[in-house]
């Protein structure tokens, strides 16, 4: 069973602290979103734990393995990052970018073995990407080309999956399929996820634990219910909202308080809205 | 078999084809018929031994030459386009050619005729001097955290005008030896030495396989850092043996043939348009693009002045900047046709 520890790590920039003794404790089958303003150093955590960068201090470990110790190829079997952004010049197919997932199984050289050609199909047809399969990779929306490297990714078949804003720029029917499938994913395949995202409504749906980063420290860590509470996404956005439940899903649902006013809901009549739902 | 092997297969067999006729025309020309009656059907009278000579001593080695120099600079030209991921990229534009340069003009001032292993002074002159430069460039772009790969390429234009200058100088202070080093920097394939060619050949081949063994994460690296991290490659020795590969072919064709401009540009981008991205096989259709076009350069050099033979560097400056323009046009206009932006 997988698990990742992220233990203190600490990182800078010249004098600039950007992440600051941050500790994660991930489990097999759990799909941890980590918020924070921009700038608040979710991006920099994913690379630390990546090896892209050099921690000043902290470990990463894998199944009580410290991970600074493995080889890249090693690394990279069991954990895949889907950057938020990628080059996207070269004219490769999509078929051609989604089978590179498999190189640090086969190697520089190996051809592809009926296995990595099964992952690969498998993983293309997870996104829904089979019909363009043979398409230039310079033809793609941006909600194909993320799901294109989201397609990779799994194609990977890494263990832990660290994914940067994967539904950035992406219409609503995308960011809920990317969403929904990255769960079913973590849950089928018993992986370790590691998510960011902006949208604090997506988090409460999709999300087993939340993390939020605020002055480059985790700021909380705990279930969606006990993360995104009003005070603690004020305190990380500078943003006065009011929580309420969701109508339908019961999962917190986040407005921000001056689109509640406009609508005539703050959080003393939250309540009055939907009478029987409380605050969470 | 599929598109692209099919096409490679084809552009080889093309490029067989062209540098068969190639032996047969120059300044004198020798009839097909008569070298088939002599070399097929042991009629040994069909061909003078002057005819004999020229085939055997100057035009087979010629073409041979042609054919590795032309195979390395399309070699380097993927190498170097991929290191930059920058399709301008190209040996004599970034300054590894005038880097292989200094290092043979070093070895001709110095008189060094040394030979290691077979492999002559030059050619390792020339392989030193491609990789320092190389190294220089991509040392100022890791001081620069921020450098993009256009100002690597401009940082590599800067530092070949700088060491053209070098070679210049050297030019001017060694006076007895300006007409050997000029004439070897103005480009010639008349190689009539096996232990040139041979050398030409282990460089070329070390180069080629260097190059496509690494084909896999070429095309990974291409997406960009981060991606090709995250895909097990380890930057720092994937682009080591990169700079090694694309300047070990570079050093085949500065130390065989001189300074040859824009086949190292055009034969990956004619090879990329006909068989992909893929490095798997634009590397080898990169070789027998380069090839193929200076086996016609080089025809061309030797018949359109006969007995007049022009350097073959100005024939695939002349040809070859409005061949690739014209390719340029035609692609954007097959792009507007299909609504593409890019």
């Amino acid at each position: 069973m997988t698990h990742l520890v992220v233990d203190q790590l600490k990182f800078s920039y010249s004098d600039r602290v950007i992440v600051d003794g941050v500790s994660l404790d991930l489990r097999a089958g759990e799909l941890l979103v980590l918020l924070g303003a921009n700038g608040a150093g979710k991006t920099t955590l994913l690379r630390l734990i990546a090896r892209h960068l050099k921690p000043e201090s902290g470990t990463v470990s894998l199944d009580e393995s410290d991970v600074a110790n493995w080889s890249r190829r090693r690394f990279a079997q069991q954990i895949a990052l889907m950057p938020q952004h990628e080059n996207r010049g070269s004219m490769l197919t999509v078929i051609d970018v989604v089978s590179l997932g498999r190189m640090p199984h086969c190697g520089w050289w190996t051809p592809l073995s009926k296995l990595d050609q099964k992952r690969i199909d498998d993983a293309l047809v997870a996104t829904g990407l089979a019909a363009l399969r043979e398409r230039s990779i310079t033809e793609l929306s941006g909600g194909e080309w993320r799901r294109m490297i989201l397609a990779r990714a799994i194609a990977q078949d890494a263990s832990v999956l660290m994914l940067d804003e994967p539904i950035a720029g992406l219409d609503l029917k995308y960011q809920y399929e990317v969403l929904d499938q990255v769960r079913q994913l973590t849950k089928q395949n018993q992986l370790v996820t590691v998510v960011t995202l902006h949208d604090l409504n997506m988090t409460a749906m999709f999300a087993d634990r939340v993390a939020i980063l605020s002055g480059n420290k985790l700021l909380a860590l705990g279930s969606v219910e006990e993360v995104l509470q009003s005070d603690l996404i004020r305190q990380a956005f500078d943003v006065e909202v009011s929580v309420v439940r969701h109508p339908s899903l019961g999962t917190p649902l986040i407005i921000p308080l001056h689109h509640a006013a406009k609508l005539g809901i703050d959080e003393r009549s939250a309540e009055k809205l939907h009478p029987g739902d409380k605050d969470v | 078999m599929n598109r692209s092997s099919r096409i490679v297969l084809a552009a080889f067999a093309f490029l067989a084809l062209t540098s068969l006729v190639s032996l047969f025309v120059g300044a004198i020309a020798i009839s097909p018929m008569d070298v088939a009656g002599a070399w097929l059907f042991g009629n040994a009278e069909s061909l003078s031994a002057t005819e004999r000579t020229i085939l055997s001593e100057l035009r087979l080695p010629r073409m041979i030459t042609t054919i590795l120099v032309g195979g390395s600079l399309g070699i380097a030209g993927v190498g170097f386009q991929a290191l930059f991921r920058n399709p301008l990229a190209d040996p004599f534009i970034i300054g590894a050619s005038s880097g292989a340069a200094l290092g043979v003009t070093i070895a001709i001032v110095l008189g060094w005729q040394a030979a290691w292993f077979g492999l002559r002074a030059s050619a390792f002159s020339a392989l030193v001097g491609s990789l320092l430069l190389i190294a220089v460039v991509l040392g100022i772009g890791s001081i620069s955290r921020r450098s993009s790969s256009l100002s690597l390429l401009l940082a590599g234009v800067a530092l070949s005008s700088m060491v053209n200058s070098i070679v210049s100088l050297l030019m001017f202070w060694n006076e007895e030896k300006v007409t050997v080093i000029f004439a070897w920097l103005m480009g010639s394939l008349s190689v009539n030495n096996w232990q040139s060619i041979a050398t030409t050949a282990v460089l070329f081949l070390i180069g080629l396989v260097l190059l496509w063994s690494m084909s896999r994460p070429l095309d990974a690296y291409l997406l960009g850092d981060i991606a090709s991290q995250s895909l097990g490659l380890h930057l720092v020795g994937f682009r080591v043996w990169l700079v090694f590969g694309a300047s070990i072919a570079t050093a085949s064709a500065v130390s065989a043939a001189g300074i040859i401009g824009f086949i190292g540009l055009i034969a990956p981008h004619i090879a990329r348009w006909t068989v992909g991205p893929r490095h798997a096989w634009l590397i080898p259709m990169s070789a027998c693009t380069g090839a193929t076009i200076l086996i016609f350069a080089d025809v061309i050099a030797r018949t359109i002045a006969a007995p007049t033979e022009l350097p073959v560097g100005t024939i695939t400056a002349l040809l070859g900047c409005p061949f690739f323009l014209g390719l340029l046009l035609c692609r954007s206009r097959a792009c507007e046709l299909a609504g593409e932006t890019a």
